[in-house]
């Protein structure tokens, strides 16, 4: 009660009136007449973004460790192309290296009839396999780097102690190691799924239908050109959000004390 | 050599200068999108020094309007953000430009990718600049504070070129994403580079070599940064102690 009080200063109470206004003034003088036609085609599109998001995070972060891995302690022959990798995948735009594998590979694959005749074929002819494969690889590249730093920040002392008891090397990686440098990287793991979730609409220009792809729809058809970007910045806002609030509560149940 | 190679990829021959090759639209391509991400990772630092500058000594009303700017520029994807501003920005100054009886323009794309990652920039900048002032030590300060100094001096020779160096690493990462948010621009039809290339690859049907010659180009610029933005922290670091430039 006392947070709300603070909050709710003279200021911000006019400024809260001013965009309750705003709202209001968008939902009566604006069309939204198209919202109900479009509205299954919405959550679709809505459920699309977001299943693309949860999976190309959870794989690009599965494929992150064992780069931030060989960087960290590999061998140099593993440790070189980790990063050659890391540095390419950052140094290049996203919508370059989606429109590479779509494009590139794509004209590239029906040219082998091995390939046309294999049974992944039928997946290979869509878009959606490309899409998940470009954002996983852009998520495994920017978190790579990330998990590098996590792994070499975990204390030396740990590791050593876990090496003392006679741990084989496996079980330091599982039960020491990987989940210190987790805790470690998990604030800047909740700002790269935003900027994961940011990168999403980019499959739209490869036939992906996501909710962009549904709000350019709807311009199209329609020829309303503000009302479904003003959505479209509501949607993602609120995902964004939900992002925020989830990570927020998952770094609080973790233990944090750091020894 | 060169030769062997061209009969080993006969494509490679369409990356040449002249005409048949596509190699001046590709550079004229990459001039554009470095032209774009100059002017806008400049606009972003006015906008974000002003913004830092406002979120830590602004009044109340200047402090949260701020946070909302950062906070929703930072929520919503670069590409409809480009989209609401393009068409807004455009469709406002037509608007303003009819009555006042003049006639509508076609805003060039070039001030219009400027414009729009300009404000998508200068959010994120507002948040660095804010931490790298906040990393300034008090004391140093509040001495030029005791010396009597102006608020602005004190700010142009005490603030600005100390928190430089703690800017500077933040910064290479904003003008990274700058060189590469341009990309997004080929969306709203602006001739950059990977419009540019799109364009080449699909009228000759060399994707690969196309994309990733393109991709060459962008690495380039980015492995050319980090160089660049090193010396630049190592002299910004000039006369700090324990750093010894550069490494962390």
């Amino acid at each position: 009660m006392t947070g709300l009080r603070a909050f709710l200063l003279p200021h911000r109470v006019v400024m809260l009136a001013l965009a309750l206004g705003v709202v209001i003034w968008c939902a009566v003088a604006l069309r939204w007449d198209w919202l109900p036609k479009y509205l299954p085609l919405i959550g679709e599109g809505i459920w699309r973004t977001i299943w693309l998001l949860a999976v190309t995070s959870v794989l690009g972060f599965l494929l992150a460790i064992p780069l931030g891995l060989a960087q960290a302690a590999g061998p140099w022959y593993l440790a070189a192309p980790a990063r050659v990798f890391c540095t390419v995948i950052r140094g290049t735009p996203l919508l370059l290296q989606l429109w590479l594998l779509y494009y590139g590979l794509g004209s590239l694959f029906p040219q082998f009839p091995a390939i046309r005749q294999s049974e992944l074929w039928p997946y290979l002819r869509q878009a959606w396999p490309y899409a998940v494969l470009a954002l996983t690889l852009s998520f495994a590249g920017y978190e790579g780097e990330v998990m590098r730093g996590a792994f070499k920040g975990v204390p030396s002392g740990q590791l050593e102690a876990a090496r003392a008891m006679g741990m084989p090397r496996l079980t330091i990686l599982r039960r020491i190691w990987l989940p210190l440098a987790i805790r470690r990287a998990l604030p800047t793991l909740g700002g790269e799924t935003v900027l994961q979730l940011k990168a999403t609409p980019l499959v739209a220009t490869i036939t992906v239908v996501d909710i962009y792809a549904v709000a350019s729809r709807v311009r199209q058809d329609t020829f309303i050109v503000y009302e479904p970007l003003l959505l479209l910045a509501v949607v993602y806002m609120v995902i964004t959000g939900g992002i925020v609030l989830g990570f927020r509560w998952f770094e609080n149940r973790v233990p944090s004390r750091v020894a | 050599m060169l030769e062997t190679l061209t009969e080993a990829f006969p494509t490679l021959s369409l990356l040449a200068w002249e005409p048949p090759g596509w190699g001046a639209n590709l550079v004229r391509g990459l001039v554009n999108s470095i032209q774009i991400a100059l002017g806008a990772f400049g606009l972003g630092l006015l906008i974000g020094t002003g913004g830092a500058y406002g979120k830590l000594y602004g009044g109340p009303v200047m402090r949260d309007m701020l946070a909302v700017y950062t906070t929703v520029v930072r929520a919503v994807p670069e590409l409809v953000l480009i989209l609401i501003l393009y068409f807004a920005v455009t469709d406002l100054v037509n608007q303003a430009l009819v009555s006042f009886g003049y006639d509508r323009v076609q805003i060039s794309g070039v001030a219009a990718g400027i414009a729009v990652l300009g404000v998508v920039q200068g959010a994120y900048a507002t948040e660095v600049l804010r931490g790298a002032i906040l990393a300034v030590p008090v004391g140093q300060l509040e001495a030029a504070r005791a010396m009597g100094m102006p608020v602005l001096k004190a700010a142009r020779r005490i603030t600005l070129p100390l928190m430089l160096a703690n800017a500077i690493p933040g910064l290479a990462n904003l003008w990274l994403i700058a060189t590469k948010d341009t990309a997004l621009l080929a969306i709203v039809g602006f001739a950059e580079l990977t419009l540019q290339t799109r364009q080449a690859a699909s009228s000759t049907k060399a994707f690969l070599t196309f994309f990733l010659a393109a991709g060459v180009l962008y690495l380039l610029i980015t492995l050319l940064s980090g160089v660049i933005f090193g010396r630049v922290e190592k002299w910004a670091r000039r006369g700090q102690p324990g750093s010894g430039g550069g490494g962390r």
